[in-house]
């Protein structure tokens, strides 16, 4: 027994070892390290709490009832606000100061309504030159409502 | 040092309160910031819809300016497809510039053409998340990949290992990227930035545990696949009218 004096001191520097190894785990892990699984918890939190861009059709039908109207009654019922007119969440925060560019009708339609064969079928399309030469769609068809049934308003406003 | 020793019954009582106040936090699963949101209540995927795909591009510019994605780079992108009649092997595929800017006219022509938008497919068994050395990416209670930015090394591991290439690294945060499934706005009762921009519906949230989601009636009528069905990834992504020369 006089030779366990080193196991003794062996085991102290484990115990040493093992408590800075806990101590320093506490410190450096963050609390939420394992809540779900093998990651940190609160990445969740932060991602799910970035900003959002694009506002959402729901918010801007709160204001614009009027052209939601209008939109509910022609083909274009389906298609989101934001889908033409971009992102507009800093409009729907602020609507006094921050207004939307209107967009320009004549990229714009083509954009989805230029005929190609590998567009389906059943989706309206057309040659854009053919079709109306250099005159801009909203000329004839209103952007919101879009059926010619519904004249466009003087001036080609859509 | 005697832990026990010190512990009075009346302490310990208050603790095993306490202790059942933060296990029933943890079993609901609320994140601090989103009260109303439940992880434990929903199960996302997407359902896209190929044959109502305009290769407009909408998808894809909706989702660099929503994510803030660097040029050049892409969470979703669209491709075209061009089968030459039976060669449904060796389909030509194309993305200019990740179809952001649409497609060039595709002439009548004797083959097929169509356009397939991808994305991550959040996948439920994901090769991605395994293979993280920090625990940097992972599978969310409700069916989200995502990565954490400040644990991850840029290591590049994931990117590798996605099969359907859906990983990059941010060329000034050296970290690994993907579809977010826009958590951001799901957890606050929005659609995510791709399905509110695209103008025919080809693109669907889906909301697999909420039983009122229309995306149960449409697997029940479609014939729906998910992409490599091979690699058993649990794909989430949902294609409908997917032809058999998408890979």
């Amino acid at each position: 027994m006089k030779d366990a004096g080193h196991l003794f001191r062996l085991a102290g520097v484990f115990l040493v070892a093992v408590l800075a190894f806990l101590g320093l785990r506490a410190l450096f892990v963050p609390r939420s390290f394992g809540e779900y699984g093998h990651y940190r918890g609160d990445a969740i939190t932060d991602i799910a709490a970035l900003p959002i861009v694009y506002a959402g059709h729901q918010t801007c039908e709160t204001c614009h009832t009027e052209i939601l109207e209008e939109k509910s009654k022609g083909k274009h019922a389906g298609v989101a606000c934001e889908a033409c007119h971009g992102p507009q969440a800093k409009h729907a925060d602020d609507p006094g100061s921050i207004q939307p560019p209107k967009p320009d009708a004549a990229v714009l339609c083509a954009q989805c309504h230029e005929a190609s064969a590998a567009k389906p079928s059943w989706f309206p399309q057309v040659a854009t030159a053919d079709h109306s030469g250099s005159l801009i769609c909203t000329t004839c068809h209103r952007a919101h409502s879009p059926s010619l049934g519904s004249p466009a308003k003087p001036g080609g406003q859509p | 040092m005697n832990l026990t020793g010190n512990l009075t019954r009346r302490h310990f009582i208050s603790l095993t309160g306490a202790a059942a106040v933060a296990w029933e936090h943890v079993l609901s699963g609320a994140p601090e910031g989103s009260p109303n949101y439940k992880l434990t209540e929903h199960w996302w995927g997407m359902l896209i819809d190929i044959t109502k795909c305009i290769g407009c591009g909408n998808c894809v510019r909706a989702c660099a300016q929503e994510n803030d994605v660097p040029e050049g780079y892409f969470r979703t992108w669209v491709e075209h497809y061009h089968v030459d009649d039976w060669h449904i092997e060796n389909p030509k595929v194309e993305s200019p510039d990740g179809g952001k800017h649409g497609f060039p006219v595709v002439a009548e022509n004797a083959g097929k053409d169509f356009f397939v938008p991808k994305m991550c497919n959040h996948c439920a068994d994901s090769p991605c998340t395994q293979v993280c050395p920090v625990g940097a990416t992972f599978v969310t209670p409700d069916g989200v990949v995502l990565i954490d930015e400040k644990y991850c090394l840029g290591c590049r591991y994931c990117v590798q290992a996605c099969p359907y290439g859906c990983r990059f690294i941010h060329p000034t945060r050296h970290t690994a990227q993907k579809c977010t499934l826009c958590y951001h706005r799901i957890t606050k009762g929005l659609t995510t930035a791709c399905c509110e921009a695209c103008p025919t519906g080809a693109r669907q949230l889906a909301d697999l545990k909420n039983p009122q989601d229309p995306i149960h009636q449409f697997l029940k009528t479609h014939s729906v696949q998910v992409l490599k069905p091979h690699l058993a990834t649990g794909a989430k992504a949902f294609y409908n009218g997917l032809d058999g020369s998408v890979r």
